[in-house]
């Protein structure tokens, strides 16, 4: 395999942890939902706790996208 | 850009000098980065400016600085207690400056031909910055206030002895990797929407190009940029916020310590 052909493999590959990432945001606003509904009293004081969550699983899939991009336009 | 139906996405990203400028070594141009920083300097001098007449009864501008200004003030009350109220101007100027760039990024100027807008905030060189200078301010504050005491911060309460010195490893990686992650996630986010747009757009363009196949791409791709817009609003919104919030939490761990 040339080096372009396994350097746009690479990339395909690091693209999939955004796939992770997008389970993980799934997840931290789903879970939010689901307790909010059970307690909507408290939901409101957490939003910034929500936010941090979103913030960090958010983080990794962009690292994800980061490292995607330095393999694509590696020389 | 779309020369020989090669799609260059990058290619908006680029910092082109409007005014050449060289001193000695240093290239100090003014550029279309700096050309969109004032845009957006502007932009938030002339809301600010309508909005701060003071008046009893509020006009429309006045109603909507009192709001962002409340809300800020509200973020940065929860999170740190009394002793933030003077840090709310930074967290204020932070969480305006980063939303008004991103807005600005979205505004459709490519419809006028030879003309694009610029994402100040797409560049690490800007969101870098930024994140340095909040990290800056929470090493300030800290060794201000508690001196050396500030280290107690990586190592939490009620941590037994033996796993002092590996808890403290952490969160001393976990405190340096801040000012990184910070900048990087807005930077990241901003890029990766515009990317995005770029691509779908450039699908429209060669869809409408190409046969009746290729008429049903474009469209398909014209109904999902609309959803893709609204979408990296709501993006913009929600980096600034996070970008803010951050800040806020951080200069929390400075003050309080925990």
């Amino acid at each position: 395999m040339d080096f372009a052909s396994a350097q746009v493999v690479g990339a395909g590959l690091a693209a999939i942890g955004v796939g992770a990432a997008a389970i993980g945001v799934g997840n931290v606003f789903g879970s939010f939902l689901e307790s909010a509904l059970r307690n909507p009293a408290a939901a409101d004081s957490q939003q910034g706790r929500l936010f941090i969550g979103f913030a960090a699983a958010e983080l990794l899939g962009l690292i994800a996208f980061a490292v995607a991009m330095i393999i694509l336009y590696a020389r | 850009m779309a020369e020989a139906g090669k799609i260059d996405p990058m290619h908006q990203f680029t910092v082109e000098p409007l005014v050449p400028l060289h001193i000695g070594p240093y290239d100090i141009s003014f550029t279309t980065s700096s050309l969109w920083l004032l845009i957006a300097l502007a932009v938030i001098t002339g809301f600010m400016a309508l909005g701060m007449r003071r008046q009893l009864v509020p006009n429309r501008w006045q109603v909507a600085v009192e709001g962002l200004t409340g809300f800020i003030d509200d973020m940065v009350r929860v999170n740190i207690g009394p002793e933030g109220k003077k840090f709310m101007p930074y967290i204020f100027s932070l969480f305006v400056f980063i939303l008004a760039a991103n807005l600005l990024g979205l505004f459709p100027l490519s419809i006028i031909p030879g003309q694009h807008q610029f994402t100040t905030t797409s560049h690490f060189s800007i969101t870098g910055v930024l994140a340095v200078m909040s990290f800056s301010i929470v090493l300030i504050v800290g060794f201000w206030r508690h001196g050396l005491h500030f280290f107690s911060l990586f190592v939490p309460h009620g941590t037994p002895a033996v796993m002092v010195p590996l808890i403290a490893a952490i969160e001393f990686i976990s405190f340096m990797v801040r000012p990184f992650s910070l900048g990087l996630r807005l930077f990241v986010a901003m890029i990766a929407g515009h990317i995005l747009m770029e691509v779908f757009g450039s699908f429209i363009v060669s869809g409408l190009n190409g046969g009746a196949m290729g008429w049903g791409v474009g469209l398909l791709s014209f109904a999902f940029i609309i959803g893709v817009t609204a979408l990296e609003l709501l993006v913009c919104a929600i980096q600034a916020y996070v970008f803010a919030l951050l800040t806020t939490l951080y200069l929390n761990d400075a003050i309080n310590l925990h």
